[in-house]
């Protein structure tokens, strides 16, 4: 890849004078759009952090049968803790913030539509998560019952109401969640608002960079879903302060309601959290081919059709409830739709690498883990949903096993890939690409022993949310690969998070375009000025960058 | 790449604000999509009274006010458009009136309901149902008219005039839709479940 590295220190990232209250008023009151990102980007991996030791500690308790390091009630607790942390204060923030940072750079514009509304949206998600977290220290409540909320990520209804949920983590889970979803909210109307409206000449709906459409596809879906989770929320609220019987079996209320509730928002919640997986993938796969995405067009159509279906599929979480035979197969057959437009988006994947001339950087390893971690993560679901294989392997941990495939093996990976690929842009400076192959082979090995495993762990019978297990049972080698697992993931991040330290204390400069790319975002400086563009670009193809390298054969006399 | 500095171009129908609005609406709908879901499954349901057909009568003054209180909404906008504030002023001020004279109205039925009939959102099913659908309608009519509200002193004293009437427009926006929610809400309520 020629011209990787400079030697020059870009202006914007000479260090300023300022002092460190000066540059604390500065990040604080931003609502730059690239700053905002960064902070949504950097809170995420807090709360990363934060969810990882969670997950150390219950794969410690796990390690070993009849474990006695946690308690029962803490174990609740650390999972309940766990998966709202990551899905609500790792996934949502990450994505948002990548969406936030790349979305006005790819389509030529100098900033979101609604900056401040911007900054309001990420102030609340911090808010959301210091509440939810503040359940630690100040929900010891009127009964003296429980710290964190217990109640599991999806606190079903009645369990989470007032009878079986004394005291008021509970109500630290609803305000915390609630509060963040604002600030998604918020920030997918800014996103849709600036796709829709701010794009600079010449680019075209049909000349969105991939990550664009798919972010927009993304916004939607939050509006749809998250507005859905914030009333279920306030009537499990009202259900608790103000004596109403939403949820309440003794006055005619209704057991499954709240399931029904929570996942038509949650279903639509995994595609939010996997389709910017995608998004990532399909602009780093194309850039470390050397080629042209594979079948643009398919691509879009792919994600709005995996959007659309998204709607259609959410009792597929409530098999074991009994739905009924009519209700099950629909939702049975609705979900398997699902892996027509995924698989599409995988041939794509899979045809844009094919007779590419594949550079093997630290973005592409991840995006390449991707794409057979998430395969095997559509095909175990494609079992799942299945209703009669549900029945039996529902709440075991093969379901853990696939739902962790789909957020690690295709979530996480290729965060970590986008982390690679953009870090350049929005500091200046490379990430070490040999801590990038041990962060990646680290994380790629552990998170085979940890995960890939748990399917067998479920098959041979192991419930999920089981605080410690007796030792005839057969499970103990596979639970001991998987604690084992996860210490090579933690070493794995503890890399990363070495090498962004490396990248400020030994710079490599960058320069504004180091992958020899071709979407917007390339083409100004490393770190972009705040206003992005001097002049406003104007496109003519799908590759504006291309075109300006190769006048002689530019993209737009082919498409 | 070379254009002058200039901020992108806005298409002149599909604005930001246009946009935007458009966006936070669709999200509102969903929103209250889950309190009419929860109205319509539990309609017949509560374990004990009083029932909505002892109960509710069909709001006729309340609606009378909502209902034309858009068409006011919109000849505000329009006036505002062609500069005459005066005009503005009134329509506004006759949408402000419409508005508090429906909230009156709710409050009214809510008194009646609660003192007069016992019914409180504890009492069954439909009072849970029925307090959280039509209150949060009413308190986005209260948001609606705080917004109309400071919209009108601004035209009152003069800092809002024909240069922010697209802003202006996009307040009533918000107004329709509030409005149109309230058509789904007497649907629900008043009509199919009693």
């Amino acid at each position: 890849m020629s011209a990787s590295t400079e030697t020059r220190v870009p202006e914007a990232a000479k260090r300023t004078t300022a002092g460190w209250s000066q540059s604390l008023h500065d990040w604080v009151t931003t609502v730059d759009h690239k700053r905002l990102g960064i902070l949504y980007i950097a809170a995420g991996f807090f709360f990363l952090v934060i969810g990882g030791v969670e997950a150390i500690l219950m794969r410690a308790q796990l390690a070993v049968p009849a474990n006695t390091l946690l308690e029962p009630q803490e174990f609740n607790r650390l999972f309940t803790m766990h998966g709202t942390t990551m899905v609500f204060l790792v996934g949502m923030p990450i994505i948002t913030g990548f969406g936030n940072y790349l979305i006005p750079l790819m389509i030529g514009a100098r900033d979101m539509a609604f900056p401040r509304l911007n900054a309001w949206g990420f102030w609340m998600f911090l808010l959301g998560g210091i509440v939810l977290y503040m359940s630690y220290f100040a929900s010891m409540g009127l009964y003296g019952a429980g710290t964190a909320p217990d109640v599991g990520w999806f606190a079903y209804a009645p369990l989470a109401g007032k009878a079986f949920s004394r005291g008021n983590a509970t109500d630290y889970w609803i305000l915390g969640i609630l509060i963040s979803g604002f600030g998604s909210v918020s920030g997918a109307i800014n996103m849709v608002t600036t796709t829709l409206t701010m794009r600079c000449p010449g680019m075209k709906m049909n000349r969105l960079p991939l990550f664009v459409w798919m972010m927009l596809v993304v916004s939607f879906l939050i509006l749809l879903a998250l507005p859905v989770l914030t009333g279920a929320q306030v009537m499990l609220l009202f259900d608790r302060f103000m004596g109403a019987h939403f949820f309440d079996t003794q006055a005619g209320g209704d057991a499954v309601l709240w399931q029904h509730f929570f996942w038509f928002f949650g279903h639509p919640e995994v595609y939010i959290l996997m389709i910017p997986g995608f998004a990532y993938a399909s602009e780093i796969i194309p850039v470390f081919s050397r080629k042209v995405i594979f079948g643009y067009s398919f691509m879009v159509a792919a994600t709005i059709a995996i959007g659309l279906v998204a709607v259609g599929v959410w009792a597929h979480h409530m098999f074991t409830v009994g739905l009924g035979k009519g209700l099950s197969v629909w939702f049975a057959v609705m979900t398997m739709i699902v892996g027509i437009p995924t698989g599409i988006k995988l041939f794509n994947w899979i045809a844009t690498l094919y007779g590419g001339k594949i550079l093997l950087r630290t973005p592409m390893l991840f995006c390449i883990g991707f794409i057979g971690q998430f395969l095997v993560a559509g095909l175990s679901g494609i079992l799942l949903s299945g209703a009669p294989l549900n029945w039996q392997l529902s709440d075991s941990y093969f379901v853990v096993a696939h739902f962790h495939y789909v957020l690690i093996g295709g979530l996480v990976f290729t965060i970590f890939g986008a982390c690679y690929y953009w870090f350049p842009k929005m500091t200046g400076r490379m990430l070490s690409e040999r801590l990038g192959r041990w962060h990646f082979w680290l994380f790629f090995v552990g998170f085979h022993l940890t995960f890939t495993t748990m399917h067998v762990q479920g098959v041979l019978g192991m419930p999920r949310r089981i605080y410690t297990y007796p030792a005839e049972r057969g499970w103990e080698v596979w639970n001991a690969i998987s604690s084992s697992g996860a210490i090579l993931q933690a070493l794995g991040v503890a890399v990363f998070l070495f090498a962004l330290v490396q990248a400020f204390r030994r710079p490599q400069w960058a320069g504004p375009d180091p992958w020899n790319a071709w979407t917007l975002e390339w083409s100004t400086s490393s770190p972009p000025p705040a206003y992005n563009f001097l002049t406003i670009p104007e496109v003519r193809s799908r590759r504006p960058l291309w075109d300006l390298k190769h006048p002689d054969d530019p993209d737009w006399e082919h498409e | 790449m070379t254009q002058p500095l200039a901020l992108p171009m806005e298409p002149a129908t599909w604005n930001r604000g246009r946009v935007g609005m458009a966006c936070l609406i669709f999200g509102e709908s969903t929103f209250f999509s889950v309190f009419v879901v929860a109205y319509l499954f539990y309609i017949g349901k509560s374990a004990s009274g009083p029932q909505p057909s002892d109960v509710l009568e069909f709001p006729v003054f309340a609606t009378v006010c909502l209902l034309s209180s858009s068409a006011t909404a919109g000849l505000a906008v329009k006036a505002l458009t062609q500069s005459n504030t005066v005009r503005a002023g009134l329509a506004l001020a006759l949408t402000v009136g419409l508005g508090a004279g429906f909230l009156g109205a709710t409050a009214n039925e809510w008194f009646g309901l609660i003192y007069g009939h016992g019914l409180t959102i504890g009492t069954n099913l439909f009072g849970t149902t029925f307090y959280s659908l039509v209150g949060f309608h009413a308190a986005h009519v209260g948001l609606g008219l705080l917004m109309l509200t400071l919209v009108l002193g601004g035209v009152l004293g003069g800092k809002v005039g024909a240069g922010d009437s697209e802003r202006v427009e996009m307040v009533t926006w918000y107004w329709h839709f509030v409005d149109a929610v309230w058509i789904v809400v007497l649907t629900t309520v008043y009509v199919v479940g009693v």
